[in-house]
């Protein structure tokens, strides 16, 4: 029987020449992830069950992203506990503040994770990296530890839907319209426990921002990985970036999928998730007038370069609206720097937009930016759960980077080829 | 193995910012996070659970982060087993890594109410509801799951 992309690095990293759907299977970790909230929970797992070192100084992520710079003193010590065990293991990748990004940003850019890679970590986002075509998949604290120690884990082979990608997306359909098109079409357990691979001749039109953004949300459709073949796209990116060597794995012909489910990409409109659940969602066209207090750009889902350029397009030469807070994060240093260099926080800062370093920070309702009772936010992030960003009150609509600062503009959800139209019209 | 205890039910993906909320994530201590144990979604269940009681929900149970703090809040707040129609699968992994064991079943997952005394049996996947006198059958797990849990957890079973 044919193997999915997904099932081929599996049995690669388990030493076995096949696997099937639903075998218990133990593979060897490639790179291990934690970040600031999930590390410490695996520490102390680390440290009761006795173990004394780890697997690999050199394969270990550590990323305090989430509570810092520290928010408050429990944060502050979480964040020590990490640095400790980091200095005391001598963990090659740890990154504070300062050089710290948000973690599914960060590693790519770092050339931690690549093509082929099978990498687990403590955070559910970790399904990012199959935009490289690697298996990743987010975990808990336990497995982190077990991870650190052992460098290896337990999987279920997972089956998998094949999602076909066709055409090209017009002018304002990005990375974020699709998936979230996708969620809204499959439901948010649609995928579950079951792998996204991305195919089609759509593909080819999606910049690597753009994958890495769907692959991010392939657990908000319930997914275990969400996976992206190798293309020139893919080894571009990875080219004197990717610090081990890429290792491309393609889907056999006769690979047995549950169900494939077709997507015309040139058909696509962009897309929001109303409150509370990402696969509430409405094409702009249909979302009605809802005002906005406050908008967020950034996060792993939406903070690389190309997803700041596209709002600092929006926002060039015009206002956020009286009444709306916008708070724009890039995802890593790197990002920070260029959006310096190529003039982009400057447009946000005189947009009367804030810019500020790398952080989870609002995304996950830890700070810069909660939200008070009865308020609405348009955000680029990934989930818009119940008190996900503050009061269980509040709402969280989830968009890309060119609808969140079109609205922050028009201080309602807005399309942002309407603005555009409508200035060059007057 | 077996549980025993009454039935505190909720809906469709319950998520795991409902089950214990961000702005509790800056702690680990599994008394401080089970205190604030499924507050977004009702508040009063630290005051209803009891030692034993048993956590009903319908589809997707525990979807979203991957926080362990979770799956140990449930389990620190005293329950001792959750049954779900289906649950998103890194909660489904958290909760045997930890020792804290959870079932898939559809039939129970619907009939159970609140209130319910039931008796769940983790060899054979039986679950006995005493208050309606019915039974339902879920898949028991398969042995290398069992064996995790019986250990007391993934990293018990790795170390001996
Ligand atoms: S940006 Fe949000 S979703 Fe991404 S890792 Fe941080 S908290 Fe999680």
């Amino acid at each position: 029987m044919g193997m999915t992309m997904t099932q081929k690095i599996l049995a690669a990293h388990a030493g076995l020449t096949e696997v099937k759907p639903g075998q218990l299977i133990e593979a060897k970790l490639d790179l291990v992830l934690g970040n600031d909230i999930t590390s410490p929970v695996a520490i102390n797992e680390f440290e009761k069950c006795g173990a004394s070192s780890v697997f690999d100084k050199d394969r270990i992520a550590l990323v305090l992203d989430h509570f810092t710079p520290n928010k408050d003193i429990k944060a502050a010590e979480q964040c020590r506990q990490v640095r400790n065990f980091a200095n005391r293991f001598h963990i090659t990748n740890f990154f504070d503040v300062g050089r710290m990004g948000i973690e599914h940003a960060l590693l790519p850019e770092q050339g931690l994770v690549g093509p082929g890679d099978c990498v687990i970590g403590a955070d559910s986002h970790t399904c990012t990296y199959g935009a490289l075509g690697a298996f990743s998949t987010g975990v808990g604290s336990t497995d982190m530890a077990a991870g650190m120690i052992t460098g290896k884990a337990w999987f279920k082979v997972p089956s998998a839907i094949r999602v076909v990608l066709k055409n090209q997306p017009a002018k304002w359909v990005s990375g974020k319209d699709v998936i979230l098109h996708l969620i809204g079409r499959i439901g948010v357990d649609g995928a579950l426990y079951r792998s996204l691979e991305f195919t089609g001749d759509g593909v080819k039109h999606l910049s690597m921002d753009d994958r890495l953004c769907i692959a991010n949300m392939a657990i908000e459709a319930g997914a275990k990985n969400g996976i992206f073949p190798v293309d020139e796209v893919t080894l571009a990116y990875t080219t004197g970036r990717f610090q081990r060597e890429a290792v491309v794995y393609e889907a056999d012909p006769d690979a047995v999928y549950d169900e494939t489910v077709e997507i015309d990409l040139s058909q696509l409109r962009p897309t929001v998730a109303f409150p509370h659940l990402p696969e509430n969602t409405k094409t702009i066209d249909e979302v009605g007038t809802v005002k906005i207090d406050q908008i967020v750009i950034g996060s792993c889902t939406n903070g690389r370069i190309e997803d700041l350029r596209v709002a600092a397009s929006i926002l060039k030469g015009r206002k956020v609206a009286k009444d709306v807070r916008c708070i724009i994060l890039p995802g890593t240093q790197e990002i920070y720097l260029q959006a310096l260099r190529e003039g982009l926080a400057e447009i946000f800062v005189e947009a009367g937009a804030v810019f500020s370093t790398p952080t989870c920070g609002p995304c996950l309702g830890g700070h810069m930016g909660i939200l008070g009772k009865g308020e609405r936010a348009v955000s680029t992030t990934n989930r818009n759960f119940v008190g996900r960003m503050g009061h269980i009150e509040s709402e969280v609509y989830l968009a890309s980077p060119a609808v969140a600062a079109a609205s922050a503009v028009m201080g309602c959800l807005a399309d942002p080829d309407r603005i555009m139209k409508e200035e060059e019209e007057r | 193995m077996k549980a025993h205890g009454m039935v505190h039910k909720y809906g469709d993906n319950v998520d795991t910012d409902v089950i214990i909320p961000a702005r509790y994530l800056n702690t680990a201590s599994h008394a401080e996070l089970a205190a604030h144990c499924m507050e977004d979604i009702d508040r009063d269940f630290v005051k209803k659970v009891k030692p034993g009681d048993i956590l009903v929900a319908e589809k997707n149970f525990g979807c979203g982060s991957s926080r362990e703090h979770a799956p140990i809040a449930i389990q620190a707040s005293g329950i001792s087993c959750v049954i779900a129609e289906t649950f998103a699968r890194i909660f489904y992994r958290n909760a045997i890594n930890i020792g804290l064991p959870i079932l898939e079943c559809g039939e129970a997952a619907h009939d159970l109410q609140n209130g319910d005394e039931v008796e769940v049996d983790f060899n054979t996947g039986v679950i006995r509801n005493l208050t309606k006198g019915k039974s339902y059958q879920a898949q028991p797990f398969p042995p290398f799951i069992q064996n995790i849990i019986q250990k007391g957890g993934l990293l018990n079973s790795i170390m001996k």
